[in-house]
């Protein structure tokens, strides 16, 4: 029924899909599979219209297709259902699955068409808890899955792409959603499914495709595979980075010390960052690993259990116990883009009132190039502003420095560049805890490795622990 | 500085023509006397900045003007003993405010758009509620003397913008500068580096209400007691400040462009009224010169950014 073919994009010089092949057929659920980067949601984003691919073709039922808008792409009978659901909660069920193609009548709504259409859809859904009037507000996330999917019924979807259904579900709507996807390939519609998860996959998966680093390593019948098969086509590559030298010495003295840390998102943490050494931490999206590092910092405090030197109540708290933050969203949370980096780079010594550090000489210690103190750092390259991060948290020389995904939208040279300066600051004497969900770099960087999964640490593993073994214990349930 | 630049330009633009017209103009009597006449306006407009910078707005300073004018007519009556002890209670009054303003901003996370603009009706029906619609009272010689005496050549009201302005340089340049301009720039990252966001933009409010205060008694001495006194001064400091290329939603923009933006908002003012032209037109004026202001600002920002990515 569909028929993806030698599909490529490029963002801006960087390619992230190289020649995909994709398919899928009446009635089948394919699951389509990778770590974070390998292209799935680009991939997922073309067959809805909302990017357009550079080179391949688009068929379905046989007739080439090319979409240059969503709405296209609804008319051909694709509806994707994603992660972040779309719905308008203060209207109506009714009025969200008929959002903009209201059924009309003498010039006015006509609701009770429009009610009893979709009270069919959704008891064709086998949906009962909920009816066509009640406020989308007040449904669950799974209802409000069911709602999704009522809409792409009524616009005559044949092929459903649901992306990370289940990552804001609770165990027992899991089983729903199950049946929910079966009802759909049961009426011939074509489901493709995108998921971490590995159980799910091969619950309901028929066949399987994995992408790695933009490029498909295979399509293979569900039944024709197990986890550890998969695990291994899905991160199966080579340490091709370079990373700098482990410590020679032993961890010394435990800097911060966590027992039973725990807050609406984390449970039951205990871990102990000692001075020199580099923790790792994994962990698939919402598994609590940002969480952990905001707890940890004081931002999203702990409201439970034992912290040493102390348990931050606030961010200045946390700062004034020594430690720093690395933020994942270096924009929205690092920087101040409109400012000088002189600004930027003395941000927290200022508002913690200590002494002004000298900052030519930090700067050319964090390599930014060129040193400059008086440019504006949003024209700066995201190497050259996680440089400046860095700078902004040196300045009170912090015991313990927290890092989240210190690598992401950085250049080749300046990740290198910032693992060195890691290493250097371990060195020194600095306790660093950095998460990552670039496997490569957790396990070339990490003195050990601690692996999140539903908010609790799920274990550890010491250095060199291989890919395989992390996502084992990221990923089973 | 690189933004703030045009405002001076057009600053000494209109000047020259000014001295065009009246020759006189740029002799120092003349001078200082316009000065004087700009250094409500001005003050006003640098604790405006303040607020702006921060990413909010204060509103509430024209009534707050009139509301200290009046209070302080009423408490004086043409009695010089009091005029001390009321300087000072205008004073506390106009941190007071800002503190009001700052905390329901703050802590309440009302848009200080409407807290602003909640404080400038509950001001102003106050004063109507209190005065009846006609002020009553009369201030002391001594509160005049400040808006309209002078020490030796130079009005007071010149030495006090001068002051004025040098503190605002100077905690502009302090560490309290650094971390407002940074919550006006980004609160999150300005929050998650240790910055009391919610303080520093407090703190920013109490300078508006404190330079409001210091304007009222300024404009109380220059102009005199009426229930119209600061009518329309909130809008004629933000004018001056986005004219001086101060961006709305804060983070840009420097405290002495933002002064300046006030004395060209008052030459041009000058400038009209020497051709002649109504003095009913400045409402309109200041409206296109806002528009415009904050237009060209947004214009030109895409194509910053346009040049950063190439």
């Amino acid at each position: 029924m569909l028929r993806m073919t030698g599909i490529g994009k490029s963002f801006l010089g960087v390619r992230v899909l190289d020649g995909v092949d994709l398919e899928a057929s009446a009635g089948e659920v394919h699951a389509v599979v990778g770590e974070n980067g390998a292209g799935k949601s680009t991939l997922m984003k073309i067959l809805a219209g909302v990017h357009t691919p550079d080179e391949g073709t688009i068929e379905i039922d046989g007739r080439s297709v090319a979409f240059g808008h969503p709405i296209e792409a609804q008319r051909a009978g694709v509806a994707i259902i994603y992660q972040e659901l779309t719905l308008l909660p203060e209207r109506t069920v009714a009025e969200n699955v008929f959002l903009g193609r209201e059924p009309v009548r003498r010039g006015l709504v006509d609701r009770a068409a429009m009610e009893s259409a979709t009270g069919e859809l959704l008891s064709s859904l086998g949906e009962e808890s909920f009816g066509p009037r009640d406020l989308v507000r007040r449904l669950s996330v799974a209802q409000q899955q069911v709602v999704e999917i009522a809409k792409a019924l009524s616009l005559n979807a044949r092929i459903v792409v649901m992306d990370e259904p289940t990552a804001a579900l609770a165990d027992h709507e899991v089983e729903l959603l199950y049946t929910l996807v079966r009802r759909l390939t049961g009426r011939g519609i074509a489901v493709l499914y995108i998921s971490h998860r590995l159980p799910e996959i091969f619950e309901l998966a028929d066949r399987i495709t994995v992408l790695k680093d933009g490029a498909r390593v295979t399509t293979a019948e569900a039944s024709s595979l197990d986890t550890a098969t998969l695990v291994r086509l899905m991160v199966g590559r080579e340490l091709d980075s370079y990373y700098p030298p482990r410590a020679a010495e032993p961890p010394g003295e435990v800097m911060l010390s966590v027992r039973g840390g725990g807050n609406a998102r984390l449970h039951g943490i205990d871990l102990d960052l000692r001075a020199g050494e580099i923790v790792g931490v994994a962990g698939l999206q919402g598994s609590g690993r940002t969480e952990l590092a905001k707890a940890l910092f004081g931002a999203e405090p702990f409201t439970s259990g034992e912290m040493t030197p102390c348990r931050p109540r606030s961010v200045r708290e946390g700062i004034a116990a020594g430690i720093g933050l690395v933020t994942e969203d270096r924009k929205a949370e690092g920087l101040l883009l409109n400012q000088h980096v002189r600004d930027n780079a003395l941000l927290v010594a200022r508002a913690a009132g200590t002494r002004r550090p000298g900052i030519e000489r930090l700067l050319e210690r964090v390599r930014l190039t060129p040193p400059r103190p008086t440019q504006e750092v949003r024209l700066l390259s995201g190497g050259n502003q996680q440089k400046v991060v860095l700078a902004k948290w040196m300045t009170v020389a912090p015991r313990v420095l927290l890092f989240d995904e210190p690598t992401r939208g950085v250049d080749v040279g300046a990740k290198a560049v910032i693992h060195e300066l890691m290493r250097e600051l371990a060195r020194d004497g600095t306790a660093i805890l950095m998460i990552s969900s670039e496997l490569p770099e957790l396990i070339g960087m990490s003195d050990r490795i601690l692996v999140l999964r539903d908010g609790r640490i799920a274990g550890e593993l010491p250095a060199g622990a291989t890919e395989e073994a992390v996502m084992h214990l990221a990923a089973a349930s | 500085m690189r933004r703030a630049l045009p405002i001076f330009v057009v600053l000494a633009g209109l000047l020259v023509a000014i001295a065009i017209a009246n020759p006189y103009f740029l002799e120092p009597p003349a001078f200082l006397a316009f000065v004087k006449r700009a250094a409500p306006l001005v003050i006003l407009a640098a604790g405006q900045y303040f607020v702006i910078v921060s990413g909010e707005f204060d509103l509430s300073v024209g009534s707050l003007i009139t509301a200290e004018v009046v209070i302080a007519a009423r408490l004086i009556d043409g009695s010089a003993a009091a005029t001390w002890p009321v300087l000072a209670l205008l004073i506390v009054l106009g941190l007071l405010t800002g503190l009001v303003n700052g905390t329901v901003t703050t802590l309440l996370r009302v848009p200080s758009f409407i807290t602003t603009l909640g404080m400038l009706l509950i001001l102003s029906g106050a004063i109507f509620l209190w005065t009846g619609g006609a002020p009553r009272g009369a201030l002391s010689p001594q509160f005049r003397e400040l808006g309209r005496g002078s020490l030796g050549p130079v009005p007071w009201s010149v030495l006090i913008l001068a002051a004025v302005a040098a503190a605002a340089i100077c905690a502009m340049r302090a560490g309290f500068g650094h971390t407002l301009i940074a919550a006006g720039d980004n609160d999150r990252a300005a929050a998650l580096s240790g910055v009391r966001v919610a303080r520093v933009r407090t703190v920013a409010f109490m300078i508006s209400g404190l330079s409001a205060a210091v304007a009222a008694i300024l404009l109380g001495g220059f102009a005199g007691v009426s229930a119209q006194v600061g009518q329309g001064l909130e809008f004629q400091a933000i004018t001056a400040v986005v004219l001086g290329g101060v961006a709305l939603g804060g983070g840009r923009g420097s405290v002495v462009a933002a002064m300046a933006g006030a004395f060209t908002l008052e030459a041009l003012f000058t400038l009209l009224n020497l051709y002649g032209i109504s003095g009913a037109v400045e409402p309109a004026v200041q409206g296109v010169i806002i528009i415009a202001a904050v237009a060209l600002g947004a214009v030109s920002l895409p194509r910053r950014r346009a040049a950063a990515a190439s």
